[in-house]
């Protein structure tokens, strides 16, 4: 088979040559879509030539379950415990951002407190995730202590979800309106305990692991992403900041209470798969710093949910609208359509995992090592789900 | 590179010693969170079956199904929800939307089971292993997805309506009727209780959407009394409705006067589209009130000639004569007579079957009669001396005033009762200048009339003197004047589990002077018209009818209903009385019926 048409559309600069798979010159293996170096349920495509990958092909649709489509066909209420399970490891976004639309386009304000207490989950919501990414980067690099690590303190902030929201993974708990509870009692020391402990294995990983030779070794000139492909190629989030962007909504164009908190925009300039590391790993020293002054600074009473119409005949006026937030991954957005009636008219979820894992994911590996395939798709940070939706 | 890069990752071996975080379940339990969605718990007791749970469940997981062994109390559907755990994603919806918060969840992560039909489960009444234990998720108390909080209705201030006749309540303005609309979780368990079986969230759907006339459309296929009864209905719905159990029940009764105020009576038989197309047979209809000219409306939609017999001067019966207009204004109880008169029934006024008219004739004459007299013959206090001049009937007093008379309470009055005749009399006193004062033999709580009604008497300044047993009525010293003795009672619980009894204390008694005393203590009917061979054919119990179906009697020519052959005694009962008398007697008439 001739890949000659798409090699050209790649145009690196190494394999000028047509690839022809019958010379017996190369391998092609798929690289999930059950795979402990695949992020998620999707597949890479890979052509080797030794060990260098020199053509790779996603292959992204082993997770759809119409999401969009499924939330046409529901009232406005009913759709907040389906929005979560678009991107699984980081529910809370989701549940954010089509609350803000639906209330944007209802006409709701939800309350200030509501506003504080969605900003804490959010924040945690980036603490879990990372914790989960980093040691997803680590293991991926042959590290799998630093999994064990991050999991294990992963699980003491969902203790911190199971007790604000009634669950630990899909949390269902900004819904439109609002929020469905005020923190229990006793939580914000609860809370400071484990960012405590948080940040003190955050120390230790800087030790561990950005100071390891092997990953080091590895991590460093892995998968760079130069300046003039950001903006091309859709690039958002640290995976930007990695490469010299100080771009990050929160501070860009603030939403919730972040404007009334104190944080730095973390960036790198080396923007490969180690400077990457490194943004997050700041970035989480920066969450728990903005999570001190949420607990210090928020309401503790009034109200967290708006004055809200009959849900079970709810009726939107029709408009559109596309909120974004900053998540883990960079700028998520939800473009949502109504037509006055109880139903949404049309729903898009537009996920930074779509550029990042397809067509950068597609450029990046090639040249690469077979080896580091993982840990480039790990330092990419992406969720097939939210590719799919 | 650095040596340091190569020595630092040993950094690891620190952490050997620490206490690991995983739990080695199932020797340790852990417990969830107090707020832990766990599995779903349901306290049977305080559930009303109303469903919507199962309405709002976005993966159909909830289904309401009859529980064996459980016997609904009113107002409750006798329904529960069933789980399948196939489906059900524990967002909570359900929970958080109970109207009556018995919807809980547990706090348990995890229940094993080998049986897969065990994950369709009735919570409460199936036997799970969460039962009895601690709850987990309830609603937060200052979340809601349902308004407790009922929209309020302008209206008259209580010094202000001593001035006059002029109604109090003042109607919803179409915004406040979509907002009181809104709130509806449209169960149906109003339906189920409303002696009419009115489609309440149907209308109320309609008010919502602004529809008014698919609103009357709906109305009036059950009560063609619809301005009646969105202002003086009984509202047994909203007694029952669940979203009650948040707060305030929906206000249904002024929601269905929402919809009649804003059509004009002129447009309603374009609305309606009754036509008329005679079938040649007569049906005479005795008393022009709420049962008879129900009756009167839903026979001549069928094409019968109807002929309405009413012994006082005017249609409305006790509609007319006896609720004040403050409460219902000539003017609405006429917008529906008149409605029903316009189809073409005709009503003689002044007559009365037994004086003008015989009983016989009517049988003689008619395809079939419907009667609904109703009661109106005041009950006796059952003391010495309450034939005293000075002691009135509620009834005579209503009647007075409808009828433009004044009945002469004079100053001081006191009036004996706790229904909604002795709380009419009360407020119509109050209305021409006198000082009420309301005598009960029980408590307030068990008085008969309407909630609203008592409230409304105290607001407007009636004294009210519960537990209180008339013994005597004497002459006072001012022969204008009446004197009245009275004991005080003591509640004292019934052994044999019914409501408790007043029992007189003879050593507390007290003796008052009063311009009047009014008795309004309930009333009975007359029934001396019907000769006495037909008599025998008939069933009575109480001195009322005892009909059968359709209202039928064993005299199989005569329907019997409202007041006369129910124990509600309300307007609304007589309205579904004589629609499912038309009913019958169109069954009856083409043969379909045999008694």
């Amino acid at each position: 088979m001739i890949y000659a048409k798409r090699r050209k559309r790649m145009s690196t600069q190494e394999h000028n040559a047509p690839i022809d798979l019958e010379s017996g010159k190369y391998v092609k293996i798929w690289q999930g879509p059950q795979h402990p170096g695949i992020t998620g349920n999707m597949a890479l495509e890979l052509v080797l030539n030794g060990d260098e990958v020199v053509d790779c092909k996603t292959h992204v649709g082993y997770l759809h379950r119409g999401f969009e489509k499924l939330m046409e066909r529901r009232t406005f209420i009913q759709n907040f415990p389906i929005v979560c399970r678009i991107a699984v490891p980081e529910p809370t976004f989701n549940e954010y951002l089509y609350a803000a639309a639906v209330e944007e386009l209802a006409g709701i304000e939800s309350p200030q407190r509501a506003q504080w207490l969605r900003t804490l989950n959010l924040e945690l919501m980036r603490l879990a995730s990372y914790l989960m990414w980093l040691g997803g980067i680590g293991a991926s690099f042959g590290q799998a202590t630093i999994y064990q690590w991050t999991v294990t303190h992963r699980d003491y902030v969902l203790d911190l979800f199971e007790e604000m929201t009634g669950a630990r993974v899909y949390h269902m708990y900004i819904v439109p309106g609002g929020v469905r509870a005020g923190l229990p009692e006793g939580f914000e020391d609860r809370a400071r305990a484990v960012l405590d402990g948080v940040e003190r294995l955050l120390n230790e990983i800087e030790k561990v692991l950005f100071k390891n030779v092997v990953f080091k070794a590895r991590a460093k000139g892995l998968g760079i992403i130069s300046k003039e492909m950001v903006d091309p190629y859709g690039i958002v989030g640290p995976n930007a900041r990695a490469a010299g962007f100080t771009r990050d909504l929160r501070r860009d164009e603030p939403y919730l209470v972040y404007d009334q908190l104190d944080f730095d925009v973390v960036t790198g300039t080396e923007s490969d798969a180690y400077a990457r590391a490194k943004v997050r790993h700041q970035e989480m020293r920066e969450g728990i710093r903005m999570m001190r002054q949420i607990l210090e600074q928020m309401p503790t009473d009034g109200p967290f949910q708006a004055k809200m119409p009959n849900v079970l005949h709810w009726e939107v006026p029709a408009g559109e609208t596309y909120v974004k937030a900053e998540c883990t991954r960079g700028e998520y957005g939800y473009y949502l359509v109504t037509d006055g009636s109880q139903y949404l008219r049309r729903v898009h979820v537009r996920g930074p995992s779509y550029t990042h894992a397809i067509a950068v994911m597609e450029k990046l590996a090639v040249g690469t090592n077979i080896a580091d395939i993982a840990g480039l798709m790990v330092s990419l940070h992406t969720y097939p789900p939210e590719i799919e939706r | 590179m650095s040596l340091k890069d190569l020595i630092s990752p040993f950094y690891v071996w620190q952490r050997a010693f620490e206490k690991p975080y995983t739990q080695k379940h199932p020797i340790q339990e852990r417990p969830g969170a107090p707020r832990y969605r766990g599995f779903h718990v349901n306290v049977l007791e305080e559930c009303v079956g109303c469903g919507t749970c199962e309405t709002i469940c976005q993966n159909h997981a909830i289904d309401m199904v009859q529980v064996e062994g459980l016997e609904p109390k009113p107002g409750d559907s006798g329904l529960r929800p069933k789980f399948d755990y196939g489906r059900c994603c524990w967002c909570a919806l359900c929970v958080d939307i109970c109207t009556t918060r018995s919807l809980r969840m547990s706090n348990h992560y995890a229940w094993i089971t080998e049986d897969p039909t065990d994950f369709n489960f009735i919570a409460g009444a199936d036997n799970m292993s969460w039962n009895g234990e601690e709850y987990g998720y309830r609603r937060d108390d200052d979340y809601h997805l349902l308004r407790g909080e009922r929209v309020k209705m302008e209206m008259l201030a209580p010094e202000e309506g001593l001035k006059s006749f002029e109604e109090v309540m003042k109607g919803y303005t179409e915004e406040q009727a979509k907002d009181e609309a809104d709130r509806c979780v449209e169960c149906g368990l109003c339906v189920a209780t409303c002696p009419a079986h009115m489609s309440i969230p149907d209308y109320i759907k309609t008010v919502r959407e602004g529809d008014y006339e698919k609103g009357l459309r709906i109305l009036y296929e059950t009560n063609p009394f619809s301005s009646t009864c969105g202002r003086i209905c009984t509202h047994r719905c909203e007694e029952v409705c669940p979203v009650g159990h948040q707060g305030e029940p929906l206000a249904i009764r002024w929601l269905k006067r929402a919809i009649v105020d804003r059509v004009p009576r002129e447009r309603y038989r374009e609305i309606l589209g009754d036509e008329v197309v005679e079938n040649g047979k007569q049906v005479a209809i005795v008393g022009a009130g709420p049962g008879g000219l129900s009756a009167a409306y839903y026979l001549r939609r069928q094409g019968y000639g109807v002929t309405v017999f009413e012994a006082q001067a005017r249609a409305g019966g006790m509609l007319r004569y006896g609720v004040p207009s403050y409460r219902l204004p000539d003017n609405q109880l006429d917008k529906d007579i008149e409605y029903i008169r316009s189809l073409g029934v005709e009503v003689r006024f002044n007559t009365c079957i037994g004086r003008e008219v015989q009983f016989a004739e009517l049988i003689d004459d008619y395809d079939a009669v419907f009667m609904a007299i109703g009661l109106n013959v005041p009950s006796s206090l059952r003391v010495k001396g309450e034939d005293h001049p000075r002691v009135l009937s509620g009834l005579q007093v209503l009647d007075d005033v409808a009828s433009d008379k004044n009945p002469g309470v004079g100053k001081n009055v006191a009036v004996i009762g706790g229904g909604n005749v002795a709380m009419d009399a009360a407020r119509v006193s109050r209305r021409m200048g006198a000082n009420v004062t309301v005598l009960y033999r029980r408590r307030i709580a068990d008085m008969p009339a309407d909630p609203e009604e008592i409230h409304e008497s105290q607001a407007e300044g009636c004294t009210f003197v519960t537990q209180a047993i008339p013994v005597e009525i004497k002459d006072a010293d001012n022969p204008d004047q009446v004197t009245i003795v009275w004991g005080e009672a003591e509640m004292v619980a019934d052994e044999k589990g019914g409501r408790p009894r007043p029992v007189l204390q003879e050593d507390r008694m007290h003796e008052e002077t009063y311009d009047c005393i009014i008795s309004a203590i309930g009333q009975g009917g007359s029934l001396d018209f019907i000769p006495g061979d037909y008599r025998d054919q008939i069933e009575f119990k109480w001195g009322k009818f005892v009909p059968g179906d359709y209202q039928q009697t064993a005299l199989q020519k005569l329907f019997v209903g409202g007041d006369i052959a129910n124990n509600t005694a309300d307007a609304i009962s007589a309205i579904e009385d004589g629609h499912h008398a038309a009913r019958g007697i169109h069954k009856f008439l083409t043969g379909e019926l045999v008694a």
